[in-house]
Protein backbone atom coordinates (compact mmCIF):
# COMPACT_ATOMS: atom_id res chain seq x y z
CA UNK A 1 0.00 0.00 0.00
CA UNK A 2 2.49 2.47 0.40
CA UNK A 3 4.00 1.69 -2.75
CA UNK A 4 1.33 2.18 -4.37
CA UNK A 5 0.64 5.98 -2.86
CA UNK A 6 4.31 6.33 -3.26
CA UNK A 7 4.18 5.48 -6.96
CA UNK A 8 0.98 7.10 -6.98
CA UNK A 9 2.16 10.60 -6.04
CA UNK A 10 4.80 10.31 -8.78
CA UNK A 11 2.90 9.14 -11.43
CA UNK A 12 0.94 12.44 -10.91
CA UNK A 13 3.91 14.53 -10.57
CA UNK A 14 5.29 13.39 -13.49
CA UNK A 15 1.71 14.35 -15.52
CA UNK A 16 1.73 17.25 -14.19
CA UNK A 17 5.53 18.02 -14.87
CA UNK A 18 5.09 17.54 -18.58
CA UNK A 19 2.98 19.75 -20.81
CA UNK A 20 0.73 16.86 -22.09
CA UNK A 21 -1.75 17.59 -19.94
CA UNK A 22 -2.02 21.33 -20.05
CA UNK A 23 -2.19 20.53 -24.24
CA UNK A 24 -5.24 17.85 -23.56
CA UNK A 25 -6.86 19.92 -20.95
CA UNK A 26 -6.88 22.95 -23.04
CA UNK A 27 -7.82 21.39 -26.28
CA UNK A 28 -10.59 19.20 -23.89
CA UNK A 29 -12.34 22.15 -22.27
CA UNK A 30 -12.15 24.31 -25.85
CA UNK A 31 -14.27 21.80 -28.23
CA UNK A 32 -16.07 21.11 -25.00
CA UNK A 33 -17.12 25.06 -24.84
CA UNK A 34 -17.83 24.77 -28.24
CA UNK A 35 -20.22 21.90 -28.85
CA UNK A 36 -22.00 23.34 -25.24
CA UNK A 37 -22.51 26.54 -26.78
CA UNK A 38 -23.66 25.80 -30.19
CA UNK A 39 -26.18 23.09 -28.29
CA UNK A 40 -27.94 25.51 -26.13
CA UNK A 41 -28.16 28.20 -28.83
CA UNK A 42 -29.91 25.87 -30.98
CA UNK A 43 -32.12 25.22 -28.13
CA UNK A 44 -33.14 28.72 -26.96
CA UNK A 45 -33.49 29.36 -30.65
CA UNK A 46 -35.71 26.19 -31.30
CA UNK A 47 -37.33 27.38 -27.93
CA UNK A 48 -38.14 30.48 -29.08
CA UNK A 49 -39.80 28.98 -32.37
CA UNK A 50 -41.96 26.57 -29.91
CA UNK A 51 -43.36 29.40 -28.25
CA UNK A 52 -45.23 30.12 -30.99
CA UNK A 53 -46.31 26.82 -31.95
CA UNK A 54 -47.51 24.63 -29.06
CA UNK A 55 -47.20 20.96 -30.79
CA UNK A 56 -43.30 22.04 -31.17
CA UNK A 57 -42.64 22.59 -27.38
CA UNK A 58 -44.23 19.01 -26.05
CA UNK A 59 -40.80 17.76 -28.54
CA UNK A 60 -38.53 19.78 -26.10
CA UNK A 61 -36.08 18.20 -24.45
CA UNK A 62 -32.96 19.70 -22.49
CA UNK A 63 -31.62 16.14 -21.94
CA UNK A 64 -32.09 15.19 -25.32
CA UNK A 65 -30.92 18.07 -27.12
CA UNK A 66 -28.38 19.75 -25.00
CA UNK A 67 -26.91 17.20 -22.82
CA UNK A 68 -26.39 14.21 -24.76
CA UNK A 69 -25.27 15.92 -27.85
CA UNK A 70 -22.52 17.85 -25.76
CA UNK A 71 -21.70 14.47 -24.17
CA UNK A 72 -21.29 12.36 -26.90
CA UNK A 73 -18.81 14.60 -29.06
CA UNK A 74 -16.88 14.98 -25.62
CA UNK A 75 -16.85 11.30 -25.80
CA UNK A 76 -15.12 11.70 -29.64
CA UNK A 77 -12.72 14.38 -28.25
CA UNK A 78 -12.18 11.75 -25.53
CA UNK A 79 -11.30 9.08 -27.57
CA UNK A 80 -8.41 10.98 -29.69
CA UNK A 81 -7.04 12.51 -26.77
CA UNK A 82 -7.18 9.29 -23.74
CA UNK A 83 -4.17 7.67 -25.67
CA UNK A 84 -2.03 11.24 -25.24
CA UNK A 85 -2.54 10.74 -21.16
CA UNK A 86 -1.52 6.52 -21.34
CA UNK A 87 1.19 6.73 -24.01
CA UNK A 88 3.86 7.52 -21.41
CA UNK A 89 2.64 5.47 -18.58
CA UNK A 90 5.29 2.42 -19.28
CA UNK A 91 6.52 3.22 -22.43
CA UNK A 92 8.32 5.78 -21.01
CA UNK A 93 9.48 3.87 -18.10
CA UNK A 94 10.94 1.71 -20.93
CA UNK A 95 12.38 4.17 -22.95
CA UNK A 96 14.37 5.63 -19.93
CA UNK A 97 15.35 2.46 -18.40
CA UNK A 98 13.81 3.63 -14.89
CA UNK A 99 11.70 0.26 -15.53
CA UNK A 100 14.60 -1.03 -14.12
CA UNK A 101 14.62 1.26 -11.27
CA UNK A 102 11.41 0.53 -10.76
CA UNK A 103 10.99 -2.60 -10.80
CA UNK A 104 13.34 -3.71 -8.34
CA UNK A 105 12.27 -1.42 -5.73
CA UNK A 106 9.76 -3.21 -3.26
CA UNK A 107 6.56 -2.37 -4.59
CA UNK A 108 4.68 -4.77 -6.51
CA UNK A 109 3.61 -4.84 -10.52
CA UNK A 110 0.35 -4.79 -9.63
CA UNK A 111 0.84 -2.05 -7.57
CA UNK A 112 2.64 -0.03 -9.61
CA UNK A 113 -0.19 -0.71 -12.46
CA UNK A 114 -3.02 -0.01 -9.85
CA UNK A 115 -1.25 3.34 -9.05
CA UNK A 116 -0.48 3.99 -12.84
CA UNK A 117 -3.97 3.44 -13.78
CA UNK A 118 -4.80 5.68 -10.36
CA UNK A 119 -3.04 8.25 -11.70
CA UNK A 120 -4.35 8.80 -15.59
CA UNK A 121 -8.30 8.15 -13.70
CA UNK A 122 -7.37 11.22 -12.09
CA UNK A 123 -6.25 13.30 -14.92
CA UNK A 124 -9.55 12.17 -16.33
CA UNK A 125 -11.47 13.18 -13.09
CA UNK A 126 -9.71 16.20 -13.48
CA UNK A 127 -10.72 16.89 -17.47
CA UNK A 128 -14.36 15.78 -16.05
CA UNK A 129 -14.73 18.31 -13.72
CA UNK A 130 -13.40 21.01 -16.29
CA UNK A 131 -17.07 20.54 -18.17
CA UNK A 132 -19.07 21.16 -14.78
CA UNK A 133 -18.84 24.98 -15.01
CA UNK A 134 -21.17 24.33 -18.54
CA UNK A 135 -23.79 21.89 -16.69
CA UNK A 136 -24.10 25.24 -14.10
CA UNK A 137 -24.45 27.98 -16.57
CA UNK A 138 -27.29 25.16 -17.61
CA UNK A 139 -28.75 25.07 -13.80
CA UNK A 140 -28.72 28.76 -13.99
CA UNK A 141 -30.68 29.08 -17.18
CA UNK A 142 -32.85 26.08 -16.72
CA UNK A 143 -34.00 23.08 -15.15
CA UNK A 144 -32.29 20.39 -15.79
CA UNK A 145 -32.90 16.47 -14.39
CA UNK A 146 -29.53 16.38 -12.53
CA UNK A 147 -29.82 12.73 -11.67
CA UNK A 148 -29.90 12.19 -15.59
CA UNK A 149 -26.74 14.08 -15.55
CA UNK A 150 -24.64 12.66 -13.68
CA UNK A 151 -26.01 9.34 -15.10
CA UNK A 152 -24.39 10.36 -18.31
CA UNK A 153 -21.09 11.90 -16.38
CA UNK A 154 -20.96 8.27 -14.81
CA UNK A 155 -20.90 6.69 -17.99
CA UNK A 156 -18.23 9.14 -19.61
CA UNK A 157 -16.42 8.23 -16.49
CA UNK A 158 -16.47 4.49 -17.09
CA UNK A 159 -15.96 4.62 -20.83
CA UNK A 160 -13.10 7.24 -19.88
CA UNK A 161 -11.82 4.34 -17.63
CA UNK A 162 -12.18 2.01 -20.55
CA UNK A 163 -10.51 4.02 -22.87
CA UNK A 164 -7.59 4.37 -20.17
CA UNK A 165 -6.90 0.60 -19.94
CA UNK A 166 -6.36 0.08 -23.66
CA UNK A 167 -4.07 2.81 -23.61
CA UNK A 168 -2.12 1.55 -20.98
CA UNK A 169 -1.84 -1.83 -22.55
CA UNK A 170 -0.59 -0.38 -25.31
CA UNK A 171 1.91 1.76 -23.28
CA UNK A 172 3.07 -1.73 -21.85
CA UNK A 173 4.56 -2.73 -25.35
CA UNK A 174 6.55 -0.14 -26.58
CA UNK A 175 8.99 1.84 -25.84
CA UNK A 176 8.18 4.54 -27.83
CA UNK A 177 5.51 6.92 -26.70
CA UNK A 178 4.12 7.53 -30.24
CA UNK A 179 3.70 4.18 -31.11
CA UNK A 180 1.25 3.79 -27.59
CA UNK A 181 -0.27 6.23 -28.79
CA UNK A 182 -1.13 4.93 -32.42
CA UNK A 183 -1.71 1.73 -31.04
CA UNK A 184 -4.16 2.51 -28.60
CA UNK A 185 -6.08 4.41 -30.50
CA UNK A 186 -5.78 2.05 -33.01
CA UNK A 187 -7.69 -0.25 -31.05
CA UNK A 188 -10.16 2.02 -29.67
CA UNK A 189 -11.34 3.23 -32.80
CA UNK A 190 -11.80 -0.33 -33.66
CA UNK A 191 -13.89 -1.13 -30.21
CA UNK A 192 -15.74 2.55 -31.45
CA UNK A 193 -16.71 1.25 -34.56
CA UNK A 194 -17.21 -2.94 -34.54
CA UNK A 195 -20.91 -2.31 -34.53
CA UNK A 196 -21.04 -1.37 -37.85
CA UNK A 197 -20.53 -5.28 -38.09
CA UNK A 198 -23.86 -6.10 -37.13
CA UNK A 199 -25.71 -5.18 -40.41
CA UNK A 200 -24.09 -7.71 -42.29
CA UNK A 201 -23.81 -10.95 -39.95
CA UNK A 202 -26.36 -13.64 -38.72
CA UNK A 203 -28.44 -13.13 -35.40
CA UNK A 204 -26.04 -14.47 -32.57
CA UNK A 205 -22.92 -12.98 -33.86
CA UNK A 206 -24.73 -9.63 -34.76
CA UNK A 207 -25.61 -9.55 -30.53
CA UNK A 208 -22.08 -10.41 -30.09
CA UNK A 209 -20.35 -7.74 -32.10
CA UNK A 210 -23.02 -5.16 -30.75
CA UNK A 211 -22.78 -5.87 -27.26
CA UNK A 212 -18.99 -5.37 -27.53
CA UNK A 213 -19.43 -2.21 -29.34
CA UNK A 214 -17.85 0.67 -26.58
CA UNK A 215 -19.83 3.47 -27.41
CA UNK A 216 -23.19 1.49 -27.71
CA UNK A 217 -23.23 0.92 -23.90
CA UNK A 218 -22.57 4.95 -23.72
CA UNK A 219 -25.55 5.59 -25.85
CA UNK A 220 -27.59 4.27 -22.52
CA UNK A 221 -25.96 6.16 -20.02
CA UNK A 222 -26.09 9.46 -22.06
CA UNK A 223 -29.95 8.98 -22.13
CA UNK A 224 -30.30 9.24 -18.08
CA UNK A 225 -30.29 5.35 -18.23
CA UNK A 226 -28.71 3.39 -15.52
CA UNK A 227 -28.22 -0.19 -16.57
CA UNK A 228 -26.17 -2.91 -14.79
CA UNK A 229 -25.47 -4.63 -18.12
CA UNK A 230 -23.49 -1.11 -19.49
CA UNK A 231 -21.60 -0.73 -16.03
CA UNK A 232 -20.96 -4.51 -15.96
CA UNK A 233 -19.36 -4.07 -19.60
CA UNK A 234 -17.24 -1.21 -18.77
CA UNK A 235 -15.71 -2.52 -15.88
CA UNK A 236 -15.33 -6.01 -17.75
CA UNK A 237 -13.20 -3.95 -20.51
CA UNK A 238 -11.12 -2.62 -18.26
CA UNK A 239 -10.41 -4.80 -15.60
CA UNK A 240 -9.58 -7.27 -18.98
CA UNK A 241 -6.98 -4.82 -20.28
CA UNK A 242 -5.50 -4.06 -16.96
CA UNK A 243 -4.98 -7.71 -16.18
CA UNK A 244 -3.29 -8.13 -19.51
CA UNK A 245 -1.26 -5.47 -18.51
CA UNK A 246 0.59 -6.96 -15.55
CA UNK A 247 0.94 -10.45 -17.91
CA UNK A 248 2.35 -7.87 -20.42
CA UNK A 249 4.79 -6.60 -18.12
CA UNK A 250 5.42 -10.02 -16.39
CA UNK A 251 6.71 -11.12 -20.06
CA UNK A 252 8.42 -7.76 -20.42
CA UNK A 253 10.81 -9.29 -17.60
CA UNK A 254 11.01 -12.68 -18.40
CA UNK A 255 12.37 -11.68 -22.09
CA UNK A 256 14.17 -8.66 -20.10
CA UNK B 1 24.30 -13.07 2.24
CA UNK B 2 23.82 -13.95 -1.91
CA UNK B 3 24.06 -17.19 -3.18
CA UNK B 4 23.89 -17.85 -6.92
CA UNK B 5 23.47 -21.54 -7.68
CA UNK B 6 23.65 -22.62 -11.33
CA UNK B 7 21.86 -19.40 -13.25
CA UNK B 8 21.08 -19.95 -16.43
CA UNK B 9 19.40 -17.00 -18.86
CA UNK B 10 18.42 -17.44 -22.48
CA UNK B 11 17.56 -14.23 -24.46
CA UNK B 12 15.43 -16.05 -27.00
CA UNK B 13 18.42 -19.03 -28.86
CA UNK B 14 20.65 -17.06 -27.25
CA UNK B 15 22.20 -17.90 -23.82
CA UNK B 16 22.98 -14.50 -21.86
CA UNK B 17 25.07 -16.70 -18.56
CA UNK B 18 25.16 -20.44 -17.97
CA UNK B 19 25.13 -22.31 -14.65
CA UNK B 20 26.69 -19.20 -13.05
CA UNK B 21 27.06 -20.29 -9.25
CA UNK B 22 28.66 -17.67 -6.56
CA UNK B 23 28.11 -17.38 -2.96
CA UNK B 24 29.20 -13.80 -1.11
CA UNK B 25 29.53 -13.75 2.30
CA UNK B 26 27.85 -11.39 4.88
CA UNK B 27 30.49 -8.05 4.76
CA UNK B 28 32.08 -9.16 1.84
CA UNK B 29 33.25 -6.34 -1.03
CA UNK B 30 33.46 -8.62 -3.90
CA UNK B 31 34.04 -7.29 -7.19
CA UNK B 32 32.69 -8.55 -10.30
CA UNK B 33 34.74 -8.79 -13.35
CA UNK B 34 34.39 -9.08 -16.89
CA UNK B 35 33.97 -7.52 -20.65
CA UNK B 36 30.82 -6.20 -21.94
CA UNK B 37 28.76 -7.93 -23.17
CA UNK B 38 29.66 -11.38 -20.59
CA UNK B 39 26.94 -11.37 -18.49
CA UNK B 40 27.35 -9.20 -15.81
CA UNK B 41 24.28 -6.86 -15.80
CA UNK B 42 21.90 -9.85 -16.39
CA UNK B 43 23.16 -12.03 -13.47
CA UNK B 44 22.86 -8.71 -11.38
CA UNK B 45 19.09 -8.08 -12.79
CA UNK B 46 18.43 -11.79 -11.87
CA UNK B 47 19.80 -10.84 -8.10
CA UNK B 48 17.94 -7.75 -7.83
CA UNK B 49 14.21 -9.55 -8.79
CA UNK B 50 14.32 -7.32 -12.36
CA UNK B 51 14.20 -10.38 -14.25
CA UNK B 52 13.77 -14.59 -13.17
CA UNK B 53 16.38 -16.89 -14.29
CA UNK B 54 15.63 -19.29 -16.90
CA UNK B 55 17.09 -21.91 -14.79
CA UNK B 56 18.90 -22.14 -10.74
CA UNK B 57 18.11 -20.09 -8.12
CA UNK B 58 18.99 -16.96 -6.60
CA UNK B 59 19.08 -16.00 -3.17
CA UNK B 60 19.29 -12.90 -0.65
CA UNK B 61 20.04 -13.22 3.27
CA UNK B 62 18.58 -16.74 2.78
CA UNK B 63 15.24 -15.52 0.75
CA UNK B 64 14.48 -16.81 -3.07
CA UNK B 65 14.45 -13.88 -5.51
CA UNK B 66 11.47 -15.53 -7.34
CA UNK B 67 9.34 -16.52 -4.12
CA UNK B 68 10.40 -13.24 -1.65
CA UNK B 69 10.89 -10.96 -4.64
CA UNK B 70 9.84 -8.09 -2.25
CA UNK B 71 11.17 -9.01 0.47
CA UNK B 72 14.21 -9.65 -1.15
CA UNK B 73 13.97 -6.58 -2.84
CA UNK B 74 13.43 -4.51 0.31
CA UNK B 75 17.35 -5.76 1.78
CA UNK B 76 18.80 -4.86 -1.76
CA UNK B 77 20.20 -1.38 -2.67
CA UNK B 78 21.04 -1.32 -6.18
CA UNK B 79 22.46 1.37 -8.71
CA UNK B 80 21.54 0.22 -12.15
CA UNK B 81 24.07 0.69 -14.94
CA UNK B 82 23.74 3.77 -17.11
CA UNK B 83 21.69 5.20 -13.46
CA UNK B 84 18.04 5.49 -14.95
CA UNK B 85 16.14 8.14 -12.84
CA UNK B 86 13.17 10.56 -13.55
CA UNK B 87 14.41 13.41 -14.93
CA UNK B 88 11.48 15.78 -14.37
CA UNK B 89 11.74 15.33 -10.48
CA UNK B 90 14.20 17.28 -8.23
CA UNK B 91 16.39 15.70 -6.38
CA UNK B 92 15.00 15.72 -3.08
CA UNK B 93 12.27 14.47 -4.25
CA UNK B 94 13.27 11.58 -5.99
CA UNK B 95 14.65 10.64 -3.23
CA UNK B 96 11.92 11.06 -1.03
CA UNK B 97 9.92 9.10 -3.82
CA UNK B 98 12.15 6.35 -3.08
CA UNK B 99 12.06 6.39 0.31
CA UNK B 100 8.36 6.38 0.59
CA UNK B 101 8.42 2.92 -1.74
CA UNK B 102 10.83 1.62 0.36
CA UNK B 103 8.94 1.80 2.96
CA UNK B 104 11.39 4.56 5.56
CA UNK B 105 8.17 5.69 8.02
CA UNK B 106 6.61 8.91 7.12
CA UNK B 107 8.15 10.69 9.73
CA UNK B 108 11.61 10.03 9.47
CA UNK B 109 11.48 10.24 5.79
CA UNK B 110 12.91 14.02 5.41
CA UNK B 111 15.96 12.77 7.86
CA UNK B 112 17.12 9.80 5.92
CA UNK B 113 16.76 11.99 2.83
CA UNK B 114 18.37 14.57 4.50
CA UNK B 115 21.59 11.55 5.64
CA UNK B 116 22.25 9.84 1.86
CA UNK B 117 22.13 13.30 0.98
CA UNK B 118 25.03 14.15 2.89
CA UNK B 119 26.71 10.97 2.57
CA UNK B 120 26.82 11.41 -1.01
CA UNK B 121 27.23 15.25 -1.14
CA UNK B 122 24.15 15.97 -3.26
CA UNK B 123 24.02 19.29 -0.41
CA UNK B 124 24.24 21.54 -3.20
CA UNK B 125 22.02 20.07 -5.67
CA UNK B 126 19.42 19.03 -3.52
CA UNK B 127 16.62 21.18 -4.85
CA UNK B 128 17.42 20.62 -8.76
CA UNK B 129 15.84 18.71 -11.22
CA UNK B 130 17.57 15.36 -12.15
CA UNK B 131 17.93 15.96 -15.40
CA UNK B 132 19.82 19.01 -15.23
CA UNK B 133 22.63 17.41 -13.33
CA UNK B 134 25.87 16.64 -14.82
CA UNK B 135 26.49 12.65 -15.41
CA UNK B 136 28.88 12.74 -12.25
CA UNK B 137 26.12 13.81 -9.84
CA UNK B 138 23.00 11.70 -11.14
CA UNK B 139 25.59 8.89 -10.38
CA UNK B 140 25.60 9.85 -6.91
CA UNK B 141 21.72 10.58 -6.88
CA UNK B 142 21.60 6.94 -7.76
CA UNK B 143 24.09 5.99 -5.22
CA UNK B 144 22.07 8.29 -2.75
CA UNK B 145 18.56 6.11 -3.79
CA UNK B 146 20.48 3.02 -2.83
CA UNK B 147 21.73 3.63 0.21
CA UNK B 148 18.01 4.70 1.19
CA UNK B 149 16.65 2.74 4.27
CA UNK B 150 19.73 1.40 4.60
CA UNK B 151 19.59 -1.81 3.03
CA UNK B 152 22.37 -4.50 3.95
CA UNK B 153 22.86 -5.62 0.33
CA UNK B 154 24.39 -3.40 -1.84
CA UNK B 155 24.41 -4.65 -5.69
CA UNK B 156 26.03 -1.31 -7.76
CA UNK B 157 26.15 -1.83 -11.79
CA UNK B 158 29.40 -0.13 -13.24
CA UNK B 159 29.33 2.62 -10.39
CA UNK B 160 31.88 5.03 -11.98
CA UNK B 161 31.60 4.71 -15.56
CA UNK B 162 31.57 7.95 -17.64
CA UNK B 163 32.75 10.11 -14.74
CA UNK B 164 35.87 11.98 -14.73
CA UNK B 165 38.65 11.04 -12.40
CA UNK B 166 38.38 13.13 -9.48
CA UNK B 167 34.93 11.58 -9.37
CA UNK B 168 35.93 8.12 -9.56
CA UNK B 169 38.49 8.78 -6.90
CA UNK B 170 35.24 10.36 -4.53
CA UNK B 171 33.17 7.65 -5.71
CA UNK B 172 35.39 4.60 -5.12
CA UNK B 173 36.43 6.67 -1.54
CA UNK B 174 32.59 6.58 -0.75
CA UNK B 175 32.09 2.61 -1.56
CA UNK B 176 35.16 2.40 0.45
CA UNK B 177 33.37 3.67 3.77
CA UNK B 178 30.54 1.75 2.91
CA UNK B 179 32.35 -2.00 2.91
CA UNK B 180 32.22 -1.43 7.22
CA UNK B 181 28.36 -2.31 7.33
CA UNK B 182 27.27 -3.32 3.82
CA UNK B 183 27.64 -6.39 1.57
CA UNK B 184 28.89 -4.93 -1.81
CA UNK B 185 28.74 -6.57 -5.27
CA UNK B 186 30.64 -4.38 -7.57
CA UNK B 187 29.93 -5.10 -11.30
CA UNK B 188 33.28 -3.19 -13.54
CA UNK B 189 35.48 -3.23 -15.91
CA UNK B 190 37.76 -0.96 -14.58
CA UNK B 191 40.26 -3.52 -13.06
CA UNK B 192 42.41 -1.15 -10.77
CA UNK B 193 38.74 0.35 -9.15
CA UNK B 194 37.86 -3.27 -8.28
CA UNK B 195 41.68 -4.25 -7.43
CA UNK B 196 41.44 -1.37 -4.60
CA UNK B 197 37.99 -1.44 -3.22
CA UNK B 198 37.72 -5.26 -3.19
CA UNK B 199 38.85 -7.97 -0.89
CA UNK B 200 37.33 -11.13 -3.67
CA UNK B 201 36.90 -10.78 -7.43
CA UNK B 202 34.75 -12.92 -9.42
CA UNK B 203 35.69 -13.27 -13.42
CA UNK B 204 32.79 -13.57 -15.83
CA UNK B 205 33.61 -13.91 -19.18
CA UNK B 206 30.97 -15.47 -22.24
CA UNK B 207 28.30 -16.14 -19.93
CA UNK B 208 30.16 -18.54 -17.11
CA UNK B 209 32.46 -17.70 -14.12
CA UNK B 210 36.03 -18.47 -14.88
CA UNK B 211 37.62 -17.65 -11.52
CA UNK B 212 37.01 -16.39 -8.12
CA UNK B 213 39.14 -15.74 -5.75
CA UNK B 214 41.12 -12.61 -4.43
CA UNK B 215 43.37 -10.35 -6.72
CA UNK B 216 46.41 -12.09 -4.64
CA UNK B 217 45.86 -15.79 -4.93
CA UNK B 218 44.50 -15.04 -8.39
CA UNK B 219 47.96 -14.03 -8.91
CA UNK B 220 49.86 -16.60 -7.50
CA UNK B 221 47.43 -19.20 -8.88
CA UNK B 222 48.53 -17.69 -12.70
CA UNK B 223 51.79 -16.84 -12.11
CA UNK B 224 54.32 -19.58 -12.67
CA UNK B 225 57.31 -17.62 -12.38
CA UNK B 226 58.12 -14.24 -10.13
CA UNK B 227 59.37 -11.41 -12.01
CA UNK B 228 62.40 -9.94 -10.82
CA UNK B 229 63.25 -5.84 -12.43
CA UNK B 230 66.03 -4.70 -12.24
CA UNK B 231 67.99 -0.76 -12.99
CA UNK B 232 71.11 -0.49 -13.26
CA UNK B 233 73.53 1.99 -15.35
CA UNK B 234 76.35 -0.05 -17.50
CA UNK B 235 76.26 -2.33 -19.68
CA UNK B 236 72.79 -3.80 -20.01
CA UNK B 237 73.12 -6.53 -22.90
CA UNK B 238 76.66 -8.42 -21.32
CA UNK B 239 74.53 -8.63 -17.69
CA UNK B 240 71.52 -9.72 -19.45
CA UNK B 241 73.65 -12.86 -20.52
CA UNK B 242 75.67 -13.10 -17.10
CA UNK B 243 72.09 -13.05 -15.54
CA UNK B 244 70.71 -15.64 -18.12
CA UNK B 245 73.67 -18.48 -17.12
CA UNK B 246 72.54 -17.94 -13.05
CA UNK B 247 70.77 -21.35 -11.99
CA UNK B 248 67.02 -20.72 -11.51
CA UNK B 249 66.55 -17.92 -14.08
CA UNK B 250 64.46 -18.72 -16.77
CA UNK B 251 64.58 -15.97 -18.88
CA UNK B 252 66.25 -12.41 -19.34
CA UNK B 253 64.28 -9.47 -21.04
CA UNK B 254 66.36 -6.14 -21.82
CA UNK B 255 62.98 -3.51 -21.15
CA UNK B 256 65.00 -0.03 -21.97
CA UNK B 257 68.13 1.48 -22.03
CA UNK B 258 69.73 4.35 -20.38
CA UNK B 259 69.04 3.41 -17.62
CA UNK B 260 68.99 -0.37 -18.48
CA UNK B 261 66.25 -2.16 -17.22
CA UNK B 262 65.97 -5.73 -17.30
CA UNK B 263 63.25 -7.97 -16.43
CA UNK B 264 64.25 -11.47 -15.11
CA UNK B 265 61.84 -14.33 -14.61
CA UNK B 266 62.51 -16.78 -12.33
CA UNK B 267 61.70 -20.28 -10.63
CA UNK B 268 58.83 -18.94 -8.33
CA UNK B 269 59.90 -20.97 -5.64
CA UNK B 270 63.27 -19.54 -4.82
CA UNK B 271 63.79 -15.74 -3.73
CA UNK B 272 66.85 -15.29 -6.39
CA UNK B 273 66.90 -11.21 -5.47
CA UNK B 274 70.69 -11.63 -3.62
CA UNK B 275 72.25 -13.71 -6.23
CA UNK B 276 70.99 -11.50 -8.79
CA UNK B 277 72.30 -8.44 -6.71
CA UNK B 278 76.09 -9.96 -6.31
CA UNK B 279 75.51 -10.93 -10.30
CA UNK B 280 75.04 -7.63 -11.59
CA UNK B 281 77.53 -6.03 -8.90
CA UNK B 282 80.05 -8.34 -9.70
CA UNK B 283 79.60 -7.50 -13.19
CA UNK B 284 80.68 -4.30 -12.50
CA UNK B 285 77.78 -2.56 -13.07
CA UNK B 286 75.86 -0.13 -10.70
CA UNK B 287 72.63 -1.33 -9.42
CA UNK B 288 70.03 1.41 -8.83
CA UNK B 289 67.09 -0.58 -8.09
CA UNK B 290 65.73 -4.24 -7.68
CA UNK B 291 62.26 -4.71 -7.37
CA UNK B 292 59.86 -7.86 -7.49
CA UNK B 293 57.14 -7.31 -10.46
CA UNK B 294 53.30 -8.08 -9.37
CA UNK B 295 51.41 -9.66 -12.13
CA UNK B 296 48.39 -7.34 -12.04
CA UNK B 297 44.47 -7.81 -12.37
CA UNK B 298 44.32 -6.71 -16.11
CA UNK B 299 46.65 -9.54 -16.43
CA UNK B 300 45.08 -12.28 -15.06
CA UNK B 301 42.32 -10.66 -16.51
CA UNK B 302 43.45 -10.86 -20.11
CA UNK B 303 44.36 -14.75 -19.41
CA UNK B 304 41.03 -15.41 -17.94
CA UNK B 305 39.30 -13.30 -20.78
CA UNK B 306 41.56 -14.28 -24.14
CA UNK B 307 42.84 -17.43 -22.90
CA UNK B 308 46.17 -15.84 -23.70
CA UNK B 309 49.49 -17.40 -22.26
CA UNK B 310 50.58 -14.55 -19.60
CA UNK B 311 54.70 -15.26 -20.32
CA UNK B 312 55.47 -13.80 -23.35
CA UNK B 313 55.11 -9.72 -24.37
CA UNK B 314 57.69 -7.82 -22.54
CA UNK B 315 55.16 -5.59 -21.06
CA UNK B 316 54.58 -6.06 -17.37
CA UNK B 317 52.36 -4.19 -15.65
CA UNK B 318 53.36 -2.54 -12.19
CA UNK B 319 50.91 -3.02 -8.94
CA UNK B 320 47.51 -1.21 -9.73
CA UNK B 321 48.21 1.12 -6.84
CA UNK B 322 47.50 4.65 -8.99
CA UNK B 323 43.82 5.41 -8.15
CA UNK B 324 43.86 7.87 -11.18
CA UNK B 325 44.37 4.66 -13.70
CA UNK B 326 40.76 4.24 -15.80
CA UNK B 327 42.29 1.69 -17.96
CA UNK B 328 39.06 -0.14 -20.10
CA UNK B 329 39.27 -3.60 -20.67
CA UNK B 330 37.10 -4.14 -23.56
CA UNK B 331 38.00 -7.23 -25.13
Amino acid sequence: MRGFWAVYRKELYALFASPIFYVVAFIFLVLHGYFFYTALAYYSMVSFQAAQNPFMAHQLNLMDMVVRPVLMDVSVVLLLTAPLLTMRTYADERRSGTMELLFTLPVTDKGVLAAKFAGVLTTLALLLVGTLPSMAVLGAVADPNWNAILCAYLGLFLLGSAFLALGMFSSAFTKNQIVAAVLSFGALLFFWVIGWLSSIMGPTSMRLVEYLSIIRHFDTFSKGVLDSRDVIYYLIFTSFFLFVTVRQIESYRWRG
Amino acid sequence: MIEARGLTKWYGPVPAIQDVSFEIAKGEVVGFLGPNGAGKSTTIRILTCFMPPTAGSAMVDGLDCLENSLEVRRRIGYLPENVPLYNEMTVRRFLSFVAQVKGVPWKDIGREVDRVTDVCGLASVRNRIIGNLSKGFRQRVGLAQALINNPPVLILDEPTIGLDPTQIVEIRKLIQDLREDHTVLLSSHILPEVAQICRRVLIINKGRIVATDTPGALTAQLQKSAKIRLTVSGDGTGLAHALGRLDGVLQVHLEADDPVRLVVETDRSRDLRPALARTAVDYGVDLLELKTVDLSLEDIFMHLVTEEPLEHGGAVAEGVQDPARTEVMDS
